[in-house]
């Protein structure tokens, strides 16, 4: 059971059991296919597990019971739904651009699968690990924009266009923000290597040793993440009652079902990037010399650490979602430039001014 | 395209239909509008696609059946709208309807007051965005629902007036079963006031959005809680009392702003009022009959008659043409949602899209009753 503490134990078996059979040139590839899958059928996973998650948190909000029909406790709704979606016919708009309306489900998807794979799910479960982890997953993060921008543009419809314009400046401004605040505890680690900033949370939270600045940091990066994710109360790129559905509304079926996927996956994204810098990661919750109780902690799985902070934050986020009327585009755009951006680099300031004293923890 | 050659950055406005399928134009309605990027510069509704050609049927109808082609205008006060065609023909006949009628009239009409109000606020927070509210609307209507069904029958298009009195007695849980309505209505009124009305976005987006002066709510004739909010005075209940207001204490709740929190304030605040008014009667209806005896074919005597009563979303009148037949010579329906759609434009100009749904759900516009 040790490979569940330490997933290099596994990954390190794996690479072996390869290297003996085949060529190294071969053995990279065969890992690189391995990875691919792997992180795919985290996605139809991630899919089932997180709309199934979102209906049941939505009811529970509002006072209903959510799916319950298909299987026990409605557990096969989401697979009854995908089966529906790819049984559905694909329309294209007649005058839509066709290269450009096919493309942009799968830029999105694109970007959230180049984004995932740099996260660090638990102890040497770890795919990619960049020195400089943070820029590479800010910069993929925001290439979904792209695939909005051509979505809403090749749909040749109007209320596509708008949706998709507001999603443009929408992510273009709410990039600052989560870049910033996620640079406010690079100041702390000195590092921008996801796998470092995770070791040096092994005696405590970046939340808990950051003192105040972290915690603001945490909340700017909270709001600007589920603005980045276009959700409520940011979803003006959807937007339902004002633009129809925004930029995918000349979806069907399965490139609908993409982009339904890649906006849980986003999610998935950035709760993972928050737990990861913020919330330790991996890390189980330490308490000083709490002897016992930190053995306890360590009992935990690092894996379910992880997924469990990811769901935290997720819940977070649909709990936004569910609760908060939408706000308007200025709004949206005045909360980022004048409240948030100002207040993240004074925050900035004033984590290196801690930092420089050495008045974390 | 020589014009965008010379004036390479000259922006244009373009056209984009809104509706007459959309998702918060709560129906058929189709707006025209003319935008400048997100900005808007005219919005030109476009009615008719419900059109059924009401006033013709009633013209063929007798009295009875006019009212339950009523129900099928703004079906959200069915009761109020039947109320006011049974008022017109009462005043015709010069027929006093027993004491008891006017009561449960009132109580009823309150109540349908009380749940179109309830599905308004519901509806406005899922066009701002808030899904959630919705279902908390509907949670409370259900039960006003519930008490109208085990009065009359229906839930929705009740059709309990007729000419002379109602339809049925009442049930005899009628009372109680109201009565639970508002004690628990009244635990949960203020948790409105937590979802929406204490909401900083929420109050962002509709302070100081679509202002409409008193002056062009006057000119518009802009009625119900859309005109009151803009300090416009034209409650009927109050001014030309009908049924049993004239027994009652209530305030006419009246705000100067005009802007979209004002509407939505002014209907929050008229729950209360409307919670008030069947507290005051719902243990004070008088023995009696039901219904005062008419005739099985009602004969208008020759002339014209005007009624109006206050729905939920404004003054609704009935004007009645009669030549002494079975059916009316002409009827006219003033709806509320009419007059309010027509100022629109006038709210909307230079606000954004996003501004045009707020303001559409604050004048509580129902489309059957704008085409009829």
């Amino acid at each position: 059971m040790k490979w569940l503490y330490d997933f290099s134990y596994l990954t390190r078996a794996i690479h072996e059991g390869l290297s003996t059979r085949f060529e190294p040139g071969t053995v990279v590839i065969l890992e690189m296919v391995l990875v691919g899958i792997t992180f795919m059928l985290l996605f139809a996973l991630l899919g089932l597990v997180l709309v199934y998650a979102e209906r049941k948190v939505s009811a529970v909000i509002q006072q209903r019971l959510g799916p319950m029909r298909v299987g026990k406790w409605g557990t096969a709704q989401t697979l009854a739904d995908v089966i529906k979606l790819l049984l559905k016919e694909p329309l294209i708009n007649k005058d839509a651009d066709k290269f450009l309306f096919n493309l942009a489900p799968f830029v999105i998807m694109i970007a959230a699968f180049m984004a995932i794979a740099a996260l660090p799910f638990a102890k040497g479960l770890h795919a990619i690990d960049f020195d400089i982890g943070i820029l590479y997953v800010a910069a993929v993060s925001s290439l979904g924009v792209i695939g909005i921008l051509l979505a809403g543009w090749s749909s040749n419809n109007k209320y596509s266009l708008i949706g998709a314009m507001r999603s443009g400046a929408q992510i273009i401004s709410y990039e600052l923000s989560v870049a910033l605040s996620l640079l406010t505890i690079v100041v702390l680690t000195g590092s921008l290597q996801l796998s470092i900033i995770v070791e040096s949370q092994a005696n405590g939270w970046w939340i808990f040793k950051g003192h105040i600045p972290a915690m603001i940091a945490f909340v700017i990066f909270l709001i600007a993440s589920t603005a980045e994710t276009n959700r409520g109360p940011f979803d003006l790129a959807e937007a339902e009652s004002e633009l129809t559905a925004g930029f995918h509304t000349e979806y069907s079926g399965l490139k609908f079902a993409f982009f339904f996927l890649a906006e849980f996956a986003n999610m998935f994204i950035v709760a993972g990037i928050g737990a990861t810098v913020f919330l330790g990661g991996w890390m189980p919750f330490h308490i000083g010399s709490w002897e016992g109780f930190n053995a306890i902690m360590d009992f935990i799985p690092p894996i379910v650490w992880f997924f469990g902070k990811v769901g935290f934050m997720i819940f977070m986020m649909m709990w936004f979602r569910w609760t908060f009327p939408r706000l308007r585009i200025d709004q949206l755009l005045t909360l980022e430039w004048k409240y948030l951006l100002p207040i993240n680099l004074m925050n900035i300031v004033l984590m290196a001014f801690l930092s420089l004293m050495g008045w974390h923890f | 395209m020589e014009d965008v050659i010379t004036k390479p950055l000259e922006s244009q406005e373009y056209f984009i239909n809104m509706g007459p399928q959309h998702p918060s134009t709560h129906g058929v309605l189709r707006l025209v509008l003319s935008l400048d990027g997100e900005i808007i510069r005219k919005v030109e509704p476009h009615i008719g696609y419900i059109h059924r050609s009401i006033e013709k049927m009633c013209e063929h109808d007798s009295y009875q059946q006019i009212v339950h082609l009523t129900d099928r205008m703004d079906y959200l006060s069915c009761h109020i709208n039947n109320e006011a065609v049974c008022l017109g023909v009462e005043m015709g006949l010069q027929l006093e309807v027993p004491e008891r009628v006017k009561v449960i009239r009132t109580i009823i009409g309150e109540l349908t007051r009380l749940s179109s109000h309830q599905l308004w606020w519901g509806v406005m927070g899922m066009d701002l965005g808030a899904i959630t509210t919705f279902l908390y609307g509907f949670r409370d209507r259900e039960m006003i629902t519930d008490i109208f069904e085990e009065t009359c029958g229906a839930r929705l298009t009740m059709n309990y007036n007729v000419p002379g009195g109602l339809m049925f007695d009442i049930h005899p849980n009628f009372q109680k079963r109201t009565k639970d309505f508002i004690t628990h209505f009244k635990k949960k009124l203020p948790e409105y006031d937590d979802l929406l009305s204490n909401n900083v976005i929420f109050r962002q987006r509709t302070m100081g959005i679509g202002k409409l002066s008193k002056e062009d709510t006057i000119s518009y004739s802009v009625t119900g809680p859309s005109g009151r909010a803009s300090g416009f005075s034209c409650d009927v209940r109050k001014h030309h009392p009908y049924s049993a207001y004239d027994k009652v204490q209530f305030k006419e709740i009246l705000r100067t702003e005009g802007d979209c929190f004002a509407r939505y304030q002014c209907r929050i605040d008229e729950m209360w009022e409307s919670i008030s008014i069947i507290e005051q009667l719902i243990d004070n209806i008088p023995e009696g009959s039901f219904k005062a005896p008419t005739k099985a074919v009602i004969k208008l005597p020759k002339g014209e008659f005007y009624q109006k009563v206050e729905t939920a979303r404004g003054e609704f009148g009935v004007y009645i043409i009669s030549e002494g037949q079975k059916s009316p010579y002409r009827l006219k329906f003033r709806s509320p949602g009419f007059s309010n759609l027509s100022a629109l434009n006038h709210m909307a100009q230079g606000c954004k899209i996003a501004d045009l749904v707020a303001i559409m759900s604050t004048i509580d516009l129902v489309i059957p009753d704008i085409d009829r």
